[in-house]
């Protein structure tokens, strides 16, 4: 990905890099049409299938995925069933990953807990890059006071780190899952249209946009028929290195306890909250288990996402 | 100056928005009607929204905050907090800035082997990773079976070796979490100056690849590394809330943290602001730095 991550999106929310700005899809328009773009685009998808990156990562995303749908097919004991190994007891021995303090199974916690993360993390980053994308296009083709002004606003935005306007909103309004998907949807629209604005301003400059325009078509039709299609790779981008920041906004924000409902429900930020303070008497994995879901389900969202780019610029 | 006067109106209508009465909040459930009308006006929340908005806006220009529900007063806490968070945000510069940049300098002038592979992916893939997930495996695999780590980042009233010792590990997270992206950014900087046309011809006149280094790349490559650093120092200061929480350290983010559970608004208005603040004085920094970097921009300022 070309604009990696303020891990700070948590903080490192993440100041995106212009970096993935100026990387727009080859404009290939003007060339033969829609015979050579589809060529590329051929080319790109076989580039794309056979790289390591990409098949490992939507092996890891695969499999929890799996998990969110069906916890039954992976695991026989519930997410709040009390074990017969009894609380504490050790990984690789009578149960799978041991059990935490509570003496729930840790290994079915864990699949359990894929489906919260997963039911927010995709519908708010799709939220955000429809808005985003929308926002973007429109800033930088039509320019002017609205551009200025939301520019401004959106600056202001993201001078917060990403964390701490998620807490403040949550505080605001509630801590539901509606909010806070709603919560972290808003919070990825600044960075997510500041790149695509960008990408449009510099495809506005392009031949095919003035002659469209010379050729008297609307607004509407060059950002929607002509803009749209050639920075389309660039959101396809965003929308899976969203996807990973949106999956770590949402850990974090479980590990902080700002996401409502209870904690016995499996969820793998919350149960890292709940069991970490068992390490220091060396009872690390309740809560290492779940830190190791949260780290594979981030960085096989972010192998897709950097195999998409290399592929898209290949 | 704008970005600061939309903030002030986001952070003065958030009480404002809260649903439920923030007074209740703050005084407790079981306040009589008396005590919560009190509350209500010690908050402000009588005034209308504009003489709030003039309030805060007045407490930044000041840097007086107000005092917390519970009587003591903002400032203290957050010149406290602030200087816990500036001890592990240096630390952590010592050691990220020079690693990710010698990482990332490597990785450039190996382009394409082994090593810059390494380096590009592995710091990748821990870039993705939470800051506090790191952290609770620093914690658990380095702060429980070594003494020499500390499971608490806090050692007040100790020598300053000792803090820094127990600082170290929250510094590491931090590392694990910027290393990728900062040597990344190095290294594409450095493979465009690498390439450039100055360089070619730096060659070309025989210069010592350290001379070549030194006079026309180093500039040039690191002009991306240092804004980005300006952008992500607000990050730093602000954005560490979990891994705070993992270390148990009283930094600006957990300040916040029990500013919105303790329904503290005048602290939370503080931290929140002070955090935007610094992002906005080290983006300004670090323009200004990469400005006198660029030659042709020095070059201008020079003329003029």
């Amino acid at each position: 990905m070309s604009d990696v991550p303020g891990a700070r999106g948590a903080i490192p929310q993440p100041v995106s890099g212009g970096a993935a700005a100026a990387a727009p899809v080859p404009a290939v328009a003007s060339d033969g049409g829609k015979a050579g773009r589809n060529q590329i685009r051929r080319e790109q998808r076989r580039v794309l299938f056979t790289s390591p990156a990409f098949v490992v990562g939507c092996l890891i995303v695969g499999f929890w995925v799996l998990a969110a749908i069906a916890p039954g097919l992976l695991t026989s004991a519930g997410e709040k069933e009390f074990v017969e190994a009894g609380n504490n007891s050790r990984p690789f021995g009578e149960t799978w990953l041991g059990t935490d303090s509570t003496g729930w199974d840790v290994y079915a916690r864990i699949i359990y807990g894929a489906r919260p993360i997963l039911i927010v993390a995709p519908i708010a980053t799709a939220l955000a890059i429809v808005v985003g994308t929308l926002l973007g296009l429109i800033m930088g083709y039509y320019r002017g006071w609205v551009d200025e002004v939301l520019s401004r606003v959106l600056e202001a935005i993201l001078s917060i780190p990403v964390i701490l306007m998620a807490i403040l909103v949550v505080t605001t309004f509630g801590k539901s899952t509606p909010i806070i998907v709603g919560t972290i949807a808003l919070l990825f629209v600044p960075a997510i249209t500041r790149t695509i604005r960008s990408a449009a301003i510099s495809e506005s400059d392009l031949d095919y946009v003035t002659s469209a325009k010379m050729r008297g078509e609307n607004g509407l039709y060059i950002v929607s028929r002509e803009i749209l299609p050639n920075v389309v790779g660039l959101v396809v981008v965003e929308l899976t290195v969203r996807l990973g920041y949106a999956v770590f906004t949402y850990a974090t924000l479980a590990f902080l306890g700002f996401i409502g409902g209870s904690v016995t429900d499996a969820d793998w930020g919350v149960d890292v909250a709940q069991q970490f303070n068992q390490i220091v008497n060396d009872r690390w994995w309740s809560s290492i288990f779940p830190a190791t879901a949260i780290a594979t389900l981030v960085i096989g969202v972010n192998l897709i996402a950097d195999s998409i780019d290399k592929a898209l610029k290949s | 100056m704008a970005t600061l006067a939309i903030l002030l109106v986001i952070i003065t209508a958030i009480p404002n928005l809260a649903p439920g009465n923030p007074a209740r909040k703050v005084a407790g459930g079981t306040a009589s009607p008396e005590v919560l009308a009190q509350v209500t006006e010690d908050l402000g929340l009588n005034d209308s929204i504009l003489v709030q908005l003039g309030k805060t806006a007045q407490s930044v220009l000041t840097l007086d905050f107000g005092t917390s529900p519970a009587g003591q007063p903002v400032s203290e806490i957050l010149w406290s907090s602030l200087g816990n968070s500036a001890k592990l945000v240096i630390l952590s510069l010592i050691l990220i800035v020079p690693l990710s940049i010698l990482g990332g300098l490597i990785a450039a002038y190996k382009k394409d082997s082994l090593l810059d592979r390494v380096i590009v992916n592995v710091g990748v893939a821990f870039s993705a990773v939470p800051d506090f997930v790191a952290g609770v495996f620093l914690l658990a695999f380095l702060a429980v079976p070594y003494d020499f780590f500390k499971t608490q980042a806090s050692a007040p009233g100790e020598g300053p070796l000792v803090q820094l010792q127990h600082l170290l590990l929250p510094a590491i997270a931090v590392l694990a979490v910027y290393f990728g992206y900062l040597a990344r950014i190095t290294r594409a900087g450095t493979i465009n100056a690498l390439e450039a046309d100055y360089t070619r011809t730096a060659f070309m006149r025989g210069l010592s690849t350290r001379d070549v280094f030194r006079n026309h790349v180093a500039r040039n490559a690191l002009q991306p590394t240092v804004a980005v650093l300006g952008t992500q120092l607000g990050y730093l200061f602000g954005g560490m809330v979990a891994l705070e929480k993992v270390f148990n350290y009283p930094g600006v983010g957990k300040m916040i943290l029990d500013a919105v559970e303790g329904a503290n608004y005048p602290a939370l208005r503080a931290g929140v602001l002070t955090v935007a603040i610094i992002y906005m004085l080290a983006t300004l920094a670090a323009d200004l730095l990469v400005a006198y970097m660029n030659p042709r921009v020095r070059q201008s300022l020079g003329d003029n």
